[in-house]
């Protein structure tokens, strides 16, 4: 075997000094807006209360903002106490004149067609969701609106094989079920809701997000397209007493939640001291798990796509990356350099990758707890990105040098911020990724199968994602355990929460 | 990017973004096979279903206005306009030469072409017609496109064209060797290629087709640059399955990897099966979102191709005029 | 003077970890059959022999799941094989705690052993019947697994002294978990008859911890404990099971409300949760 000669007769081109030589430059992307024009908005919304938009009692009402501009979108209707009541009635009313009376096929087409209207206006919902929620158009267009139909289509096709579902020869509908859903995927949620408790034979009360609501308004519109009979889908806008209101109606048969766990912990307390049906999904601090023989390339992806996706608002982020020490300072190295590249701006630009913060309050609390990581000596290292005067903005942020005792470690930050910490052996990393009080999801990285599978057996979550992150599917049961909530959406098993199983 | 650990905070810097290099370049010695077979089994695995889905985000970027034009000059510049044909004649190589020239009769502006690609009995003649012009030619040698020959035929095919002026020298891995396991024949063949060449680019084509899995792109592609190759090229062009986006992606990690080890930018030329200027411009985001914008030269990265070339002028033209334009509008060479 | 063998009299104790200890408190109490005579003295537990149980469940959770579903199979049959050999034993105490003749007493028992094998059969056939795969839509092999939802506190039947308690504390343990009972507060000799029985029956140290004592005091420790996944509260009142329920929230715990577990699936599907894996599928 011939020793190659040293670089001199190498013609391959030295590039130490060039580095930023390039006819593009930085290939810095002109803006490639989606057009907003698509979606128009009523200046005011009502509550959709037995199938059509009616006003409040109080006739209160609320402004929602796109949190990227923080101008106003839209105002929609504060639903009070009464108006949860006759919501509630209305369902009441639908399921036992209607719904419960309706063959299981006959659920099914309603649900096919709500289905196949969101195809049919997936952009107009896609800018929507972007305006009002601030995520970028390319998740709202690629993954929110499109799994939204998806779950539609998944649970229509439950609706007349009920009986074969597991859940015993005649399984019944639980009758009125209270919805409350939030601001992190609006539609998708309300899709997670709406579709299984719909095919099982319920009626629904939904009460979406006080910060993004209108996904749910232009849902109400395709449910009157679909000719859904009145009342079998309420969505009542509102704020956190709305939600109360509707947890403690003694018409309701079911309360289902998404949101944080204090949320969730209270409504347990509420619900306690009742026959309702419960289920939750609530907070997470995901554990990405990185061995040593991970494909390193697809694994800077999954780590990326794991905080970042969403701005860091999802229930199952991977929050905490757990490194093998024999890597860690590559992986690092590797991460920031990818973390500077995300395009962070303008949601509706079909190339940003990182949108805006939710609102003012999550900002506040994301700019808390990165300020206490900083407090705390981890090392904090934040993208170079320039953000936008107007809105709510964060920097995609790295925190290396993480003790499993900083608060950074241990409570959501439900933002762009993630926390790095190491570990040595197997043992090691499922002990870590399992040292939390929450179980929502976590991620395994490497080569190895009979590693990938002990770690997986061993982590206490309801989603395991091995070599990939951030993957949801209406066939695949999403939920967590101990305090992430119990319950299961999507799937055979997220029928169970709709069903009368004893 | 540069570690922030107390108060107060000092973010990281632009010139902290680019891919870090050491400071002084140097290719690693290679001694032996079990070395060679030590460094190849030591990168890291690529996972398909993440590499694929990677690229397919990155190719829902949106390129407008002055970055579209931008980039579609960029394209031009960079294609090497191929005839690769039985067929081939010497009126044929004039046209293709003519072309490469100005590939735009009516937009004196359009750049030239990075070269032509020929088999070697038309270097001489490429070579005259291109004169002293910027464009390069490029042979495809060492027994093209199976690499089924001797050595010393690979040898000759090569001396041959460059002894008619080759600029540039495609040459073809023996694929059969590198599944067979037989990685230092592979790597001696190229060094063997490599110091023919001198400074003359060697472009190392793995046919990716064939070598069917992203965890033997990598292989191949680090076996290449350890070995002094100038470019690593995905494809013939005269198998099933030629250059893909996610294929590109998991060379352009590999150049952008190897760059960061040894100092070196090894080149990253993708051909066949590239028509569309649409095509043509994700693989440059590819590009400049993976190895960096330090790649996006004619040095960096190259087009194998040869209908691309005219949807480019059109979309081209299609941005000037604000319409949409007829293909007759140019050369159909 | 009688020639009558004076009876040798057991104090029944708790188990707790595979021991067999008197309350750490020092408490007992009294006992009486269905017909007001004395029965026994048995342990009373107290606040601290809960927190101890609920230990042993958590350690000896992880070793118990990680057994295959084959050998946990066998593990609970050897339990059937066990009271089995002890029948009249436990309907002795069935009928002495439940007032039965011999005839009903000795049917309960055979049918309480019979629902342990039935739970022994299930351990390995819960993955495949509440778990599956999934068609996601994309390059990814995903499966949903049932897994034990860890430490599941029950509040046993307070009439039915063993068919109730096996019931509810063979269906959690089948299903992977680590269980801390209440056996019955006025009827508990017959379920720490079957607690001495694991103790010869292969039941590893702290899968099964049974105390016995004052539900009333003892109830909310259980289902205030933190450590806690699950509560089976089908031993309770309404009333007192909204209130433990109440309790229960505070660290989001899995809740089987009275009258809930009766159906055919509804035990074993009570404390299990669904863990989903995703890998990827490509060359």
């Amino acid at each position: 075997m011939a020793p190659t000669s040293a670089p001199t007769s190498s013609a391959a081109t030295d590039v130490s000094d060039d580095l930023t030589q390039s006819r593009l430059g930085a290939m810095t992307y002109d803006p490639a807006p989606e057009s907003a024009a698509i979606v128009t908005f009523r200046d005011a919304y009502g509550l959709f209360i037995d199938g059509r938009f009616t006003d409040p009692s109080s006739h209160d009402s609320f402004a929602t903002i796109n949190p990227a501009t923080e101008t106003v979108l839209a105002r929609v209707a504060l639903a009070s106490a009464s108006d949860v009541d006759v919501a509630v009635k209305a369902a009441r009313r639908a399921y036992e004149t209607t719904w419960s009376k309706l063959s299981g096929a006959q659920r099914a087409k309603y649900l096919y067609r709500i289905a196949r209207l969101i195809q049919e206006r997936s952009r107009e919902l896609a800018v929507a969701e972007t305006l009002d929620n601030g995520k970028p158009i390319r998740e709202s267009r690629d993954v929110d609106v499109p799994l939204a139909a998806a779950h539609f289509f998944y649970y229509a096709g439950w609706a007349d094989k009920l009986e074969f579902a597991g859940y015993g020869a005649k399984p019944t509908a639980l009758g009125v079920a209270g919805q409350i859903i939030p601001w992190n995927f609006p539609l998708l949620m309300a899709a997670w809701k709406l579709a299984p408790a719909l095919a099982a034979g319920n009626t629904c009360v939904l009460k979406p997000a006080e910060t993004t609501p209108l996904t749910a308004l232009l849902l109400a519109e395709i449910l009157q397209q679909a000719d859904l009979p009145p009342g079998v889908v309420n969505i009542i806008t509102g704020d956190g007493t709305t939600g109360s209101a509707l947890v403690d109606h003694p018409g309701v048969d079911k309360i289902a939640f998404t949101g944080s766990t204090e949320v969730g912990r209270l409504i347990q307390e509420r619900v306690a001291a009742s026959h309702k049906g419960l289920t939750l999904e609530l907070g997470g601090k995901g554990a990405n798990i990185v061995f040593e023989d991970a494909p390193v390339d697809e694994m800077i992806e999954g780590i990326i796509d794991g905080i970042f996706f969403n701005q860091g608002h999802v229930c199952c982020a991977g929050s905490r990356l757990l490194v093998q020490e024999s890597i860690a300072d590559d992986v690092l190295r590797r991460l920031v350099r990818r973390v500077d590249q995300l395009r962070v701006g303008d949601p509706l630009d079909k190339n940003t990758d990182v949108g805006a913060i939710n609102s003012a309050a999550q900002l506040a609390r994301i700019n808390e707890l990165a300020a206490y990581g900083e407090h705390e000596g981890a090392t904090r290292y934040t993208s170079t990105c320039v953000l936008p005067d107007k809105g709510y903005w964060f920097a995609p942020t790295v925190f290396a040098d993480v003790a499993q005792s900083h608060r950074i470690a241990r409570e959501e930050i439900f933002g762009p911020v993630l926390s790095v910490l190491t570990f040595r052996t197997p043992d090691e990393a499922v002990a870590k990724a399992n040292n939390t009080k929450y179980g929502l999801a976590c991620g395994v990285w490497s080569e190895k199968g009979s590693r990938t599978l002990w770690v997986a057996q061993r982590l206490r979550a309801g989603v395991i994602w091995a070599n990939t992150y951030n993957r949801f599917d209406p066939t695949s049961p999403f939920g967590g355990v101990r305090e992430s909530g119990f319950g299961r959406e999507g799937g055979r098993h997220g029928l169970e929460a709709y069903l009368d199983v004893h | 990017m540069s570690r922030v650990s107390t108060a107060p905070l000092r973010l990281v810097t632009r010139d902290d973004r680019a891919v870090q290099l050491p400071s002084n370049s140097s290719l690693p010695s290679i001694e032996s096979e079990a070395q060679l077979r030590g460094l190849l089994g030591a990168l890291s695995g690529v996972d398909a279903v993440g590499a694929e889905a990677r690229a397919a985000k990155l190719a829902t970027r949106s390129l407008k206005k002055s970055t579209k034009l931008a980039a579609l000059d960029l394209a031009i510049s960079m294609v090497d306009l191929t005839t690769l044909e039985g067929a081939d004649t010497p009126g044929r190589v004039t046209s293709l030469c003519a072309k490469a020239l100005h590939p735009d009769a009516n937009a004196p502006e359009v750049p030239s072409v990075a070269a032509v690609c020929v088999y070697p009995d038309l270097v001489a003649h490429a070579r005259t017609v291109l004169g002293a012009s910027t464009v390069k030619v490029a042979a495809v040698a060492t027994a093209f496109p199976s690499g089924r020959a001797s050595m010393a035929v690979k040898v000759l095919d090569v001396k041959e064209a460059l002894d008619a002026g080759a600029d540039e020298i495609d040459m073809v891995i023996d694929r059969g060797a590198f599944l067979a396991g037989r990685y230092g024949q592979v790597f001696d063949e190229v060094v063997a290629i490599k110091e023919l060449c001198g400074a003359t680019h060697l472009k190392v084509i793995l046919e990716v087709g064939e070598l069917k899995t992203y965890d033997n792109v990598r292989r191949a592609s680090w076996l290449a640059m350890l070995a002094g190759a100038d470019f690593i090229k995905t494809s013939t062009g005269k198998v099933g399955v030629s250059a893909t986006l996610p294929t590109a992606l998991v060379m352009l990690e590999s150049v952008r990897d190897f760059a960061e080890a040894t100092g070196l930018r090894v080149g990253v030329k993708v051909a066949g099966g590239i028509r569309s200027a649409k095509d043509a411009l994700r693989y440059l985001v590819v590009v400049n979102e993976t190895a960096g914008s330090s790649w996006l030269t004619p040095d960096g990265f190259r087009f194998g191709a040869s209908s691309l070339l005219n949807d480019l002028l059109m979309q081209r033209l299609k941005q000037h005029r604000g319409a949409y334009v007829r293909p007759d509008e140019f050369s159909g060479d | 003077m009688s020639t009558e063998r004076l009876e040798v009299r057991k104090t029944f104790k708790l188990l707790i970890n595979g021991a067999f200890p008197r309350s750490e408190s020092g408490r007992t109490y009294e006992v009486t059959a269905a017909s007001g005579t004395f029965l026994a003295n048995v342990a009373q537990a107290s606040r601290k022999d809960v927190r101890d149980a609920v230990v042993a469940a958590r350690a000896a959770q992880a070793s118990w799941w990680s057994q295959s579903a084959y050998h946990r199979g066998q593990v609970i049959y050897r339990l059937a094989e066990m009271a089995e050999s002890r029948r009249d034993e436990l309907a002795e105490h069935v009928a002495l705690s439940e007032g039965l003749r011999a005839r009903a007493s000795q049917l309960s028992v055979a049918r309480a052993i019979d629902r342990v094998v039935w739970y022994a059969g299930w351990s390995d056939k819960i993955a495949q019947v509440f778990g599956g795969a999934n068609p996601v839509a994309g390059p990814y092999f995903n499966f949903s697994l049932p897994v034990p939802s860890g430490v599941v506190g029950v509040i046993a039947d307070q009439d039915s002294s063993l068919e109730a308690f096996v019931d509810a504390v063979c269906a959690p343990i089948a299903a992977g978990n680590a269980v801390v009972v209440l056996a019955s507060e006025q009827r508990p000799t017959p379920a720490v008859l079957l607690g001495e029985m694991t103790a010869t029956s292969d039941v590893p140290s702290g899968v099964l911890n049974i105390l016995t004592g004052r539900t009333g005091e003892l109830a909310p420790t259980l289902c205030a404990h933190e450590d806690v996944d699950g509560v089976d509260l089908s031993g309770v009142n309404e009333a007192f099971a909204d209130e433990l329920a109440l309790l229960a929230a505070g660290s989001i715990k899995r809740v089987l409300r009275p009258g809930r577990g009766d159906a055919s699936l509804a035990r074993l599907r009570a404390f299990l949760e669904t863990s989903t894996v995703w890998h990827t599928i490509g060359q």
